[in-house]
């Protein structure tokens, strides 16, 4: 654990959060923190509430105990769109893409905001261009005509026009094919260096381990262990303990 | 929209009651009150409450489908109107007047208006059914309106009121009490049928299908086959309330064929409550009331729909029980 | 070729024509009613049964500006903005707080505010109808008849306000929201979309495309409290043809429909024509529930 994440206040921090999903009580008391600029890994087998976790930072889930805050600002139950202007993307576990509108006009929805002028507009879309350039080779092209490694770019991309100070990424890498996936793990790094924080829930381990500083195992709703990336490899117990059948 | 659960019991004092108790000495004592009521008030306040019974038990008819199927009918007017028409029909051939067939042909009309009904508007969901019924009522609404050597047209229809005849045991003419009795007798009946149908297997899939339509079907139920019987079980009770109707007022005409009748019909609903069959005719006399105490104190051409319309409005939004459930949690406190 | 020939003579070509062109004003009207109807519903899936009462108050809306000022146009300006404030307010008084219950809840008070929006008109203006001057009394001849000018005013009308809505929906800041949000609401609202306020924004635009409806149509009727009625009613027929949300298939309906019961005119009465969109209606219903014009069935 970085002595930089201890004493600095957290971007984001999740306190002792339930969530539940009708009568489901899905998220235990979940608690977990990301620092600025962090890219912070949450791991754990399917359904034990790690996109549900992403949902309750993103306001599209209501916990109905404990706090979300983020920039020092307590956030829980505030309604998603005002936390995307906040600076909170969010990249979700199917894409969603809109379909029916055009790769440019995806951007758009992220990029039509107040305070963004003639400039600001140029400047993100020439950087989106340059991070993924079949973006722009495709930008007339109805989102739903693009291949699923395409729709996941362009869902990053999308997250990227609100300038965000993190991104919740979910499982990004499922469905793609092997090349892709190394290509993500090269926009995670990029996006570090833009000193973008990272909540990555993912499935594919080595991925994770090796773009993340700091990594959570969830288990049945709450989080259970809690290390740095480079403390830990593929073989580890904890792998097999958290994510093996 | 749901119901508030039953309680199956009601402290009364030390003595616990079960549900099934209390309920047949509630009716007992409602039974009592209306039975007695004739007697006492004034012949206006007769034929009003006869009406308001009347109104009830078409309101009732919808219940079935509202609160028990989840399926909201604009199209009762369609049913009550061919109730009407039917039991004129009726009236108007057959000489002498004979009050149970103008009944049989009545349930007839309104019979094959539900099952015409149905078999378009069930293979569709919610909000389509709703659309589709109003649009029927409308086909109906044209048909009678336009079709005047048969139906009158514009001006409907006029008879006679058939003696109350009992075989072998009564035949007179109507008083306003013995209407009262007769249309109070049917209503009851209706009431405690419709009770019996919502409690029974059937009933029960009707609410699974209202609660979650997915899930039935996928457990196995024909559930458009429900839903069709749904609609014409509705139907037939619809056109026994227009039947009564026209025996009450003696004439048929088609503005109780335009949709607007339906309208009314969800408006009891939802102000007595929905779900409750009781509710639906506790709302008819809401409304009624309310519009007649309106009339006296502002005028005949007061827009009592602005206010009553308000109220259904907000009881939308903030009371979807209606009154009666408002009553209810009101009473459990 | 005699039978051919007496068959030939018989259709009456010219009353035909006069009935296309009929048939199309009226659909204008009709598509223009129906879009702000299927806006509503394909975005935020409310059957908003009070669409025929907002028309029908931008027609008296209409009748008092002209009085007051004797401009037409000023008359079609003010009373959509008018009635688009209108809409904005019912909907964040009565619809909002409606969001995320059954969707029966909205047929119901819809339904309600129609009723109370009839009444106020019948008891704020009374039963006897108005009427309002055309702006342009010219006309020209067509066959044996004086067409009124107007009449295709209106469709031009109609057909401009139609398309530039479609112009704005393509390519204006909101007009992205709108088609964002209709698409997936969820994800609009992570993208930062103010998703409360579109639904506002759309129903205050759906709103003032039927009072401008009401307006351009009310010269050629009497403007009374039940002229919605008869509306909404086509109206809806239009867009469960058109395929509910379906913009460009409720235009389709609309005209498509008018063409028929104008059709229909020249052998049977105005008030039995109508049976001609109910029909259309059931044909629809039985083997292509999701819409005519729908391109392919889902």
């Amino acid at each position: 654990m970085s002595a930089a994440a201890d004493n600095a206040e957290p971007l984001v921090r999740v306190e002792d959060v339930h969530t539940y999903y009708g009568k489901s009580h899905i998220l235990h008391g979940v608690s977990l923190t990301v620092g600025a600029g962090e890219v912070v890994g949450l791991l754990g087998r399917n359904g034990v509430g790690k996109s549900t976790t992403l949902k309750s930072i993103m306001g599209l889930v209501r916990p109905t105990h404990g706090t979300v805050v983020f920039d020092g600002e307590t956030i829980t139950g505030l309604p998603p769109h005002k936390l995307a202007r906040r600076g909170i993307g969010y990249v979700p576990e199917d894409r969603r893409i809109f379909r029916l509108l055009t790769v440019m006009e995806n951007l758009r929805t992220g990029l039509d905001r107040r305070g963004v002028g003639e400039d600001k507009r140029k400047a993100l879309l020439d950087k989106v261009f340059t991070f993924f350039p079949i973006l722009a080779e495709r930008r007339n092209q109805a989102g739903g005509t693009l291949s699923g490694g395409e729709q996941q770019m362009l869902a990053i991309a999308r997250a990227m026009m609100l300038e965000p100070k993190i991104i919740l990424l979910d499982e990004p890498t499922e469905g793609l094919m092997p090349r892709m996936v190394s290509q993500i793990g090269e926009i995670i790094d990029l996006l570090h260096r833009e000193r973008v924080a990272i909540l990555l829930v993912e499935q594919n381990v080595p991925l994770t381990l090796a773009a993340s500083q700091r990594v959570y195992f969830m288990e049945k709703g709450s989080v259970r262990h809690h290390c740095a990336a480079s403390e830990i490899d593929i073989n580890d117990a904890v792998i097999r303990q958290y994510l093996g059948v | 929209m749901t119901t508030a659960p039953l309680d199956k019991t009601m402290p009364l004092g030390r003595v616990k009651l079960s549900h099934t108790a209390v309920f047949w000495i509630g009716f007992c004592a409602v039974m009592a009150v209306l039975i007695v009521a004739p007697l006492v008030l004034p012949e206006f306040w007769r034929r009003f409450l006869t009406e308001i019974l009347i109104w009830g038990l078409l309101a009732m008819s919808s219940d079935l489908l509202i609160g028990y199927t989840g399926m909201i009918s604009f199209g009762h007017s369609a049913f009550f109107g061919l109730g009407m028409y039917g039991a004129a029909a009726a009236l108007l051939i057959v000489s002498p007047a004979n009050l149970w067939l103008a009944i049989l042909f009545g349930l007839a009309g309104a019979a094959a208006a539900a099952l015409f009904v149905a078999y378009f508007s069930t293979r569709l969901r919610d909000i389509y059914f709703a659309i589709t019924t109003l649009i029927f009522s409308q086909i109906f609404y044209v048909i009678i309106f336009t079709w005047t050597p048969v139906t009158g047209g514009e001006n409907g229809l006029i008879f006679t009121r058939p003696h109350l005849s009992i075989p072998f045991l009564y035949d007179a003419r109507f008083t306003s009490s013995t209407m009262h009795w007769f249309v109070l007798a049917i209503v009851a009946a209706s009431y405690l049928f419709l009770r019996r149908v919502t409690q029974s297997p059937f009933g029960m899939v009707l609410q699974s299908i209202r609660e979650n339509e997915a899930r039935t079907r996928a457990i196995g139920y024909p559930v458009q086959l429900y839903k069709i019987v749904a609609v014409m079980l509705s139907g037939l009770f619809a056109g026994l309330a227009g039947v009564l109707y026209a025996v009450q007022n003696q004439f048929a005409a088609p503005d109780f064929v335009y949709f607007i009748t339906s309208g009314d019909t969800v408006i009891f609903n939802v102000l007595g409550g929905i779900g409750t069959l009781v509710g639906p005719i506790v709302g008819a006399g809401f409304f009624q009331l309310m519009r007649e105490l309106l009339s006296r104190l502002f005028g005949d051409q007061f827009p009592y729909l602005i206010p009553l319309g308000l109220v259904f409005i907000v009881m939308i939004i903030f009371l979807p029980q209606g009154l009666l459930g408002f009553a209810r949690r009101w009473l459990n406190r | 070729m005699d039978a051919v020939s007496h068959f030939l003579h018989a259709i009456p070509v010219d009353l035909i024509i006069i009935q296309t062109v009929n048939g199309i004003v009226t659909g204008m009207i009709l598509a223009l009613i129906a879009s702000g109807l299927t806006l509503i519903f394909g975005i935020m899936d409310v059957v908003n049964f009070a669409h025929g009462e907002l028309f029908m108050l931008g027609a008296y809306i209409g009748v008092v500006v002209i009085a007051s000022t004797g401009s037409f146009w000023l008359a079609l300006v003010i009373s959509s903005l008018v009635v688009a404030i209108l809409g904005a307010a019912l909907q964040v008084a009565t619809l909002r707080p409606l969001i995320g219950r059954d969707p029966l809840n909205t047929i119901l008070v819809t339904f309600g505010i129609s009723l109370v929006l009839q009444n106020f008109a019948l008891w704020n203006f009374g039963p006897v109808a108005r009427k309002i001057p055309e702006p342009i009394s010219s006309s020209f001849t067509l066959f044996y008849l004086q067409y009124p000018w107007y009449r295709i005013l209106i469709a031009v009308l109609s057909a401009a306000i139609i398309g530039g809505f479609w112009l704005f929906l393509k390519y204006s800041r909101f007009g992205v929201w709108i088609r964002a949000t209709t698409q997936d609401r969820v994800m609009a609202q992570a993208m930062g979309i103010p998703v409360p306020l579109v639904y506002t924004g759309v129903f205050a635009l759906g709103a003032a495309m039927a009072a401008a409806s009401g307006v351009l149509f009310a010269p050629l009727v009497g403007v009374n409290h039940t002229m919605g009625l008869d509306w909404v009613l086509k109206a809806f027929i239009v867009v469960v043809v058109g395929g509910m949300g379906n913009l460009g298939g409720s235009i389709a309906a609309a005209i498509f429909i008018s063409l028929l019961e104008a059709y229909a005119t020249i052998w049977v009465d105005p008030s039995q024509a109508v049976i001609v969109s109910f029909v259309v209606l059931i044909l629809t219903l039985l083997f292509r529930p999701t819409g005519l014009f729908v391109p392919t069935p889902k």
